[in-house]
């Protein structure tokens, strides 16, 4: 393994203390050298990275006194603890402590004052503990094996509530029913037409519960007083319905409405979310809730529908989306689109645990996740480990016992004078809020210093992007830095009103004259995943086509800027170490199912596309670029090159990809294995090398969200293709001769090697003439 | 208007024969008696003298004549044979005419031409009551199946094979009497002849000799070709504030039981097929799951008033018995779960729709009964505007407020019918609910309103668990549609009634039960040939209780006439005045009151002037002649005139006159003879020991004595007035008080008491009662109090309060316009 460097550990202490990671650790001083360096200066930034050793403190933050500041105290101000002033570091004013603040010295210092603590939290004692309000949205056009299967699981996950949560139901097919809770005696619920959208008012009005909210709005308002928690009869506390809403569940039949043998069943999920955001918009707006909605197949009738209820048509591709042949695509999309925006403009979630064989119209819900920060659960069946261990994982408890999510935030970014926010891309909506530190030139969603996260949790990484505004000609003294706050409100689990702030500094350089302290803070890793993310956004807002290219430039033109070479001599090429992993995950991106759409069906590109956009850079690089381990007797376990010559008979391999966990056995092994060598007690070895890639696994299973895809196979049968796809086709069935035959095992692909792909990046790299 | 003394005082005559009697033996059905011959049953008088209205032609006395002389066996054997007064115990035979229960015409001798129905002025009228209750000594009409083949019928005018039908040839083909075409035998139908020409097997068939019969019906009449699902009972209740509070809504769900106990079944049927089904609304729909496996009941609402739509499918209809715990539990939830609603604003179009598109669902025919109470003003379809203005009633303008306001509920009602879906409107209201807008439902749809104003569950539930149980439970026919077939010359061309037309032939009837008819106006085309006579058949397609399609078929043969005289003698005065009635209301929805009142008068005077003209001898222009079975015209058209549903002005409210002109709407022959001539009945000189129903004496205060007790009824309305000199023993007897002046007049029943004149009353009141087919609420009137005028309204021989005539100045109006007619 490589040594360590200097770079990596300071990355690896920034990560750890503060959740970010930036593509540069050292600015270049002005706005034109930043242009130049042509990947962006940006982070990538975890608002709810968990932190064992961070207890929120029970105070207000110190606020800057300047009014279009209002940046938090933190320990990279200057304070003259003498005169009891501090400096704000993001507009220089001066503002005296507060007088709680009157017995602080060097020694004394508070908290936020503390190197250590460049993040902090805080908790707002004064605002109220809300419960968390959780609206279950269940098709019943299952069969009834799986339909039984969500039902207990269901059922399972009441116990892993808080008590005082509210909870919520609405089931649906034909027709869309929520239910009222804790009635006693009878069961009743509310039934609505499938194929009608009704506007939030109207369901207002159905449900007369409007008499309920409006009152209670007021009180929501009114800081400091007196609460009641936004109940009404269809959301009620855990522990008041569960026995009730246990039973509701039990009786859960399958939509009775006959449906003929060429026919869809009818399915009303674009009504049903349509209810549900329409429940919460006026019962608890600006209240942490999240729908978690169950679909068994897709819409097929109705606003949001993406299919109609014909068998005979099957539902669109990515050629159909190609041709423009998916009629209800477009409607739909915007459908779910407007709901998305409505519950993340109130701070709710849609989490999609979206269960069947075949495609479910995830590619027209997905803004529902993509903006509200739920969580997209693509999987078989209901009845799955697939499934159930997942769902089982969204209600995961920290060390305090705390479900480990968070509920309407909103993260706002601070930056001193010589930096603008350009955008953030992640999964949260703009707030649209201007202010000083606001860009005008605009990557992601931009335009503002402020997003809203309806949920994330300690994995969410939100991408933000910088500019350099300071002009070369007014320079930066030397040793001067920039500064960064990152402000996340948000709603605790545990019902508390929290503040984090993240202040992070960095040091100018003056690129024109020392380049290679710059390229010295290049972190390739982070930089792959923001140029993933930026290349994924552009593909998913503007459907270019020229994306790949787009790819190609940016990756010449960096080899160009910070490579060693003499001109049109690409033998004499050669990158600083650390560049040299970043072409090769531009390479693996490039053939990634994120970019290419062979073989994926357009639900599971919208699918691996939105993982990509929320997990931080050590989950998101495998997805970029698969992590490859061998296994075999005469060695211990070490990574190997994502490289046909890596699959050996030999060998055990395997492979993260992060959405799937593959064990691969050379053939000898599995030929071995076939022999139940590993049953004779002579073969101890053979045992344990049977078992370390599977404890591996399991160790991967027990953690990741979602439970990822577990294939275990072997080298030749039809599973192995997730693994060939994968692999580097250094071998191919062109070239195989030339190579020894026990030395790989080659791929039918007329996809180019990465050993190809370096040849012309190195050969357009030192020409004179791009 | 009138001026019963004025000018030549009328001289009255009447023939003394019965209408049977052959015109032969009675070359001249006028006998004059001359003025000082004894005073029965003709009348005469001095000038100047006030008439006897005691010489007038009496109904009492002539339905006494009638039961005296035709009680007995009916048979209905021969060709436009005149039967028996309604009003008359007879029992029928059926040898190849259906009985007058089912179908009466108001002419039994039809005139030949065009030129004579002109002239006589009498209308040819139909009133047919398909499903009437027979008698237990007669036979209902029996269950032919005829297999795969399904009924024989004639192929040109579809008529179906009766006893009308001719077979010629050997057996092989018939001859169509309706429309003269011969059809093929089918093979399988085929029979020999005997000498006299008519099928062997014909007693074996009842088709061939009875006039009342059914066909069991084969998929092509059944809608989409498939046979039906037992029709379906769906209850809608209001629960809003004023069916809460007015203890409605619990007294309902308490008796639900006991009424789904009683859903008709097929005859010979072990338990009925029917299923019932439950929806309440205030102002959102809500639909019940009570299907028998559930733990407890499904309540499942719907807000969207403006989309209606069943939200679900199996287990809103169920079968009461199997689901009986369910709809238990749900019987003591509903009163529970809206104790406490304050909601008065409420929905009636989309509950109605909901219920209609509940049975399309279930793919079955079937019955709404809706329990409402107030205005629907709440914001859906079908909302109404309060246009309550009564001084509208009685003058030009009333058509306004009579005629409904928009199309929702006639489209509703239109909707309804499509779907087999008749709706019955119970309405509990306590102000204006718009009767004549929401009542088109019913109107369409085959249905019936029962009113109940100011409704209290401890005063008026007994009734309306009563008027429940008996509409639930009478016969009853589904998704039905009839057609009236005619010989040639002749065609029904006017229907009254509760059904819906899409065409003009054809009746469509969502339900229709024992207790409605059907009235029809039958006009020549041609000129008829008075050998063929006229031959009627009335084909009833419907869906039976238990879910057989079937086809009733009457038939019933009239004879032709080329002298009035012969027509005279052949009219039924009650199928007459029952067809008038109808079509009066029906007009006073499109012409002013004041002319469609002076029409009738005018008929009325023309068909007695066109007897006196041509079938009396001639005699001084003096004297007033009337025929024999018309003698009562003048009285009945001037209460018909005087009823409330023609009449009805401002002293009652624009509901009550709707509910009433509906009401005359679907009356079979038994309800209106009774409504437009009330029964009065002495009851302070009763025979205790009899167990029959004392005689009635003719509706006047001239017979009413301020000693006696008086039951009046008409059908809708029960009173038994008090007077105040009554016998203190009896007063004792039957209200437990010392003198009638002690009596507690608001009460709805008489006290239970230990003697055998009180038990006596209760089960004189009890037997008038059940002869109705509204549970009357008891009224009782004493002399001189302030509910007398509503009795005294009701004495249809008097002078009426608001002016109207009496039978003397009506009968001296009428005289004097048949003498300017003739002159």
């Amino acid at each position: 393994m490589r040594m360590t460097t200097q770079l990596e550990k300071f990355i690896k202490q920034e990560e750890d203390r503060d959740g970010v990671r930036f593509t540069w650790n050292i600015w270049p001083s002005s706005r034109l050298e930043t242009t130049h360096l042509v990947v962006p200066l940006g982070c990538l930034y975890l608002p709810l990275k968990e932190r064992t050793d961070l207890s929120p403190i029970q105070n207000d933050p110190v606020l800057c006194r300047q009014r279009t500041c209002r940046a938090i105290l933190n320990p990279l101000c200057g304070v003259d603890y003498h005169a009891k002033f501090w400096v704000c570091n993001f507009c220089l004013q001066r503002n005296p402590f507060p007088p709680q603040y009157a017995a602080i010295s060097e020694q004394y210092r508070p908290t936020e004052l503390i190197p250590k603590f460049s993040t902090i939290e805080y908790v707002n004692t004064h605002a109220q503990h809300l419960p968390l309000i959780f609206l279950l949205v269940v098709d019943t056009c299952i069969d009834d094996e799986d339909l039984s299967a969500l039902k207990d699981t269901l059922q399972m996950s009441l116990s892993l509530l808080p008590p005082n949560a509210l909870i919520g139901l609405i089931t649906f097919g034909k027709i869309v029913y929520l239910h009222e809770l804790g009635c006693k005696g009878i069961s009743k619920s509310y039934a609505f037409r499938g194929t009608k959208d009704y506007t939030a008012k109207q369901i207002q009005d159905m449900l007369r519960i409007y008499k309920f909210s409006a009152p209670q709005q007021q009180q929501n308002r009114s800081p400091g007083g007196q609460v009641l928690p936004p109940a009404n009869r269809f959301l009620q506390p855990v522990y008041e319905c569960d026995m009730s809403l246990t039973d509701l569940l039990g009786e859960l039949q399958r939509d009775p409405w006959p449906v003929a043998q060429d026919k869809r069943s009818l399915r009303s999920t674009g009504v049903a979310l349509s209810i549900a955001v329409g429940l919460l918009e006026c019962t608890c707006p600006n209240t942490g809730a999240r729908i978690m909605l169950f679909v068994a197949g897709p819409c097929s009738q109705g606003p949001g529908q993406v299919v109609n209820d014909d068998l005979r048509q099957p539902i669109r591709s990515h050629h159909d989306i190609h041709g423009d042949n998916a009629t209800y695509m477009k409607k739909a999309i915007k459908h779910y689109e407007s709901l998305a925006m409505r519950a993340a403009i109130n701070g709710h979630a849609i989490d999609i645990y979206s269960c069947a064989l075949d495609q479910t119209g995830l590619l027209e819900m997905k803004q529902c996740c993509y903006s509200t920060g739920g969580h997209m659960v693509m999987g078989d069946c209901f009845n799955s480990s697939l499934f159930k261990q997942t769902f089982q994982r969204v209600f995961s408890r920290d060390q305090k016992g705390e479900l480990k999510m968070a509920f309407n935030g909103t993260l706002e970014v601070k930056t001193s004078r010589e930096l603008k926010v350009s955008g953030a891309i992640g999964s949260c909506v703009s707030l649209n809020v201007k202010g000083p530190c606001v860009s005008d030139t605009e990557i992601g969603m931009g335009n503002t210093c402020r997003w809203k996260f309806c949920t994330f949790n300690p994995n969410s990484t939100c991408a933000l992007f910088f500019e350099v505004v300071n002009q070369h000609s007014a320079p930066i003294p030397q040793g001067g830095k920039g500064y960064i706050q990152m402000i996340t409100q948000y709603q605790h689990s545990s019902g508390q009103s929290r503040i984090r702030v993240t202040t992070i500094s960095r040091k100018w350089e003056d690129a024109s004259t020392n380049l290679h302290h710059i390229s010295a803070g290049f972190d390739q890793e982070a930089a792959a995943v923001l140029m993933a993310r930026m290349v994924v956004y552009i593909a998913e807002t503007s459907a270019d086509p020229n994306v790949l290219k787009w790819v190609d430039r940016t990756l010449i033109t960096l080899c160009k800027k910070f490579g060693q070479y003499a001109k049109d001599e690409p033998n004499s090429f050669w990158l600083p170490e650390n560049f040299t992993l970043y072409p090769q995950f531009m390479f693996h991106l490039r053939r990634s199912h994120f970019l290419q759409v062979f073989n994926n069906s357009p639900d599971e590109t919208s699918y691996y596309r939105l993982m990509l956009m929320r997990e931080d850079v050590t989950q998101s690089l495998p997805m970029i670029q698969p992590i490859l381990y061998s296994y075999s007797l005469n060695k211990p376990p070490e990574p190997v090159l994502l490289d046909t010559s890596s699959i050996q008979p030999d060998r055990i391999l395997f492979m993260d990809t992060f959405f799937l966990i593959l064990i691969f056995h050379g053939k000898t092994i599995a030929q071995w294995r076939s022999s139940y060598y590993q049953d004779i007690p002579e073969c101890e070895n053979f045992v344990k090398l049977l078992q370390a890639p599977i404890e591996n696994a399991q160790e991967i299973l027990q953690t990741r969200f979602p439970l990822p895809c577990y294939i275990d196979t072997v080298q030749g049968s039809s599973q192995a293709r997730f693994l060939l796809s994968k692999v580097n086709p250094s071998q191919t069935h062109q070239n195989v001769f030339e190579y020894e035959r026990e030395s790989g095992c080659p791929v039918l692909t007329d996809d180019v090697s990465l050993q190809v792909f370096m040849e012309h990046l190195k050969k357009l790299a030192v020409s004179s003439t791009t | 208007m009138y001026h019963p003394n004025a000018g030549v005082p009328p001289q009255m005559q009447q023939p003394p024969m019965g209408p049977q009697g052959p015109a032969a033996s009675y070359p001249s059905p006028h006998q004059h008696m001359g003025p000082q011959q004894p005073p029965h049953p003709g009348m005469q008088s001095q000038p100047a003298r006030r008439l006897d209205p005691d010489h007038m032609p009496s109904p009492v006395q002539v339905m006494e004549d009638d039961q005296r002389n035709r009680s007995g066996i009916f048979y209905t054997n021969q060709k436009g044979m005149v039967p028996p007064l309604v009003t008359t115990n007879f029992i029928t035979r059926d040898e190849g005419n259906a009985s007058p229960r089912y179908i009466r015409s108001s002419m039994y001798n039809i005139p030949a031409t065009i030129d004579m129905m002109k002239q006589v002025a009498v209308p040819f009228g139909l009133v047919v009551s398909p499903l009437a209750r027979t008698l237990d000594e007669e036979y209902l009409p029996p269950i032919i199946n005829m297999g795969e083949i399904g009924p024989v019928r004639c192929n040109r005018c579809k008529a179906y094979m009766c006893p009308f039908m001719q077979f010629i040839d050997g057996g092989r083909r018939f001859h169509c009497l309706f429309c003269k075409a011969t059809t093929e035998v089918p093979p399988e139908y085929f029979q020999h002849l005997d000498h006299t020409g008519l099928r062997v097997d014909r007693f074996e068939r009842p088709e061939l000799i009875l006039g009342a019969f059914e066909f069991v019906a084969t998929e092509d009449y059944c809608r989409n070709n498939t046979f039906p699902k037992p029709p379906a009972l769906i209850f809608l209740i209001d629960v809003s504030y004023n069916n809460i509070k007015s203890g409605l809504v619990h007294l309902l769900c308490s008796q639900i039981k006991e009424i789904v106990k009683l859903l008709p079944k097929d005859e010979g049927a072990e338990k009925s097929n029917m299923r019932v089904g439950f929806i309440t609304y205030n102002n959102t729909v809500h639909f019940y799951n009570i299907k028998g496996c559930l733990a407890q009941p499904q309540m499942m609402v719907v807000g969207d008033v403006q989309g209606m739509f069943v939200p679900l499918l199996e287990g809103f209809l169920c079968d009461p018995t199997e689901s009986e715990a369910v709809i238990d539990s749900l019987m003591e939830q509903i009163p529970t779960m809206f104790a406490d609603t304050r909601e008065t604003e409420t929905v009636l179009a989309p509950a109605i729709q909901a219920g209609l598109e509940a049975l399309q669902a279930s793919e079955c025919a079937g019955k709404l009964l809706v329990f409402h109470s107030s205005l629907p003003i709440a914001e859906a379809p079908g909302k109404l505007k309060n246009r309550d203005d009564r001084k509208l009633l009685g003058t030009e303008k009333e058509k306004t407020v009579l005629a409904p306001q928009g199309n929702v509920y006639s489209s509703l009602g239109q909707e309804c019918v499509a779907a087999g879906c008749s709706v019955d409107l119970f309405v509990f209201n306590n102000s204006y609910i718009d009767l004549a807008t929401i009542g088109q439902v019913s109107r369409l749809s085959g249905g019936e309103i029962y009113k109940y104003t100011y409704f209290q569950a401890d005063l008026d539930g007994e009734r309306l668990i009563a008027d429940i149980k008996h509409d639930v439970s009478r016969p009853v026919a589904f998704d039905a549609i009839m057609r009236v077939r005619t010989s040639t010359g002749v065609r029904a061309t006017d229907f009254y009634g509760h059904f819906f037309m899409s065409n003009t032939t054809d009746m469509e009837l969502a339900s229709i039960d024992c207790d409605k008819a059907l009235t029809i106006e039958i006009k020549h085309d041609d000129k008829l040939t008075e050998e063929d006579g006229v031959y009627i058949q009335v084909a009833l397609l419907y869906t039976s209780c238990g879910g057989q399609r079937r086809i009733r078929i009457l038939n019933l043969s009239l004879k032709t006439c080329t002298q009035m005289s012969d027509l005279y003698r052949c009219c039924d005065l009650d199928t007459i005045i029952n067809f008038i009635a109808k079509q009066t209301v029906f007009r006073l929805l499109e012409s002013s009151p004041k002319s469609v009142k002076e029409n009738l008068v005018n008929r009325c005077a023309q068909m007695l002037a066109c007897y006196r003209k041509n079938c009396a001898s001639p005699t001084s222009a003096g004297q007033l002649i009337l025929p024999e079975c018309m003698k009562l015209l003048p009285l009945y058209v001037n209460c018909v005139l005087k009823s409330d549903a023609v009449s009805g002005g401002s002293d009652m409210n624009i509901d009550d006159r709707s509910f009433i002109m509906q009401a005359v709407t679907i009356m079979d022959i038994p309800s209106s003879v009774v409504f437009f001539y009330p029964r009065l009945i002495p009851l302070h000189d009763i025979d205790v020991d009899s167990d029959e129903l004392p005689p009635s004496i003719r509706c006047t205060s001239d017979k009413i004595r301020d000693d006696g007790v008086y039951l009046l009824e008409n059908g809708i309305h029960l009173f038994l007035w008090i007077g105040l000199n009554v016998d203190m023993e009896w007063i004792q007897n039957v209200f437990g008080v010392q003198s009638a002046a002690q009596i507690v007049i608001d009460r709805t029943s008489l006290p239970v008491l230990d003697n055998a004149l009180s038990v006596r009353i209760k089960l004189v009141i009890d037997s008038v009662r059940k002869e109705r087919h509204r549970c009357m609420r008891l009224t009782l009137v004493r002399q001189c109090d302030k509910l007398e005028m509503v009795f005294k309204h009701f004495l249809m021989e008097d002078r009426g309060m608001d002016g109207t005539a009496s039978y003397v100045d009506f009968l001296c109006h009428m005289h004097k316009e048949i003498r300017n007619l003739l002159s």
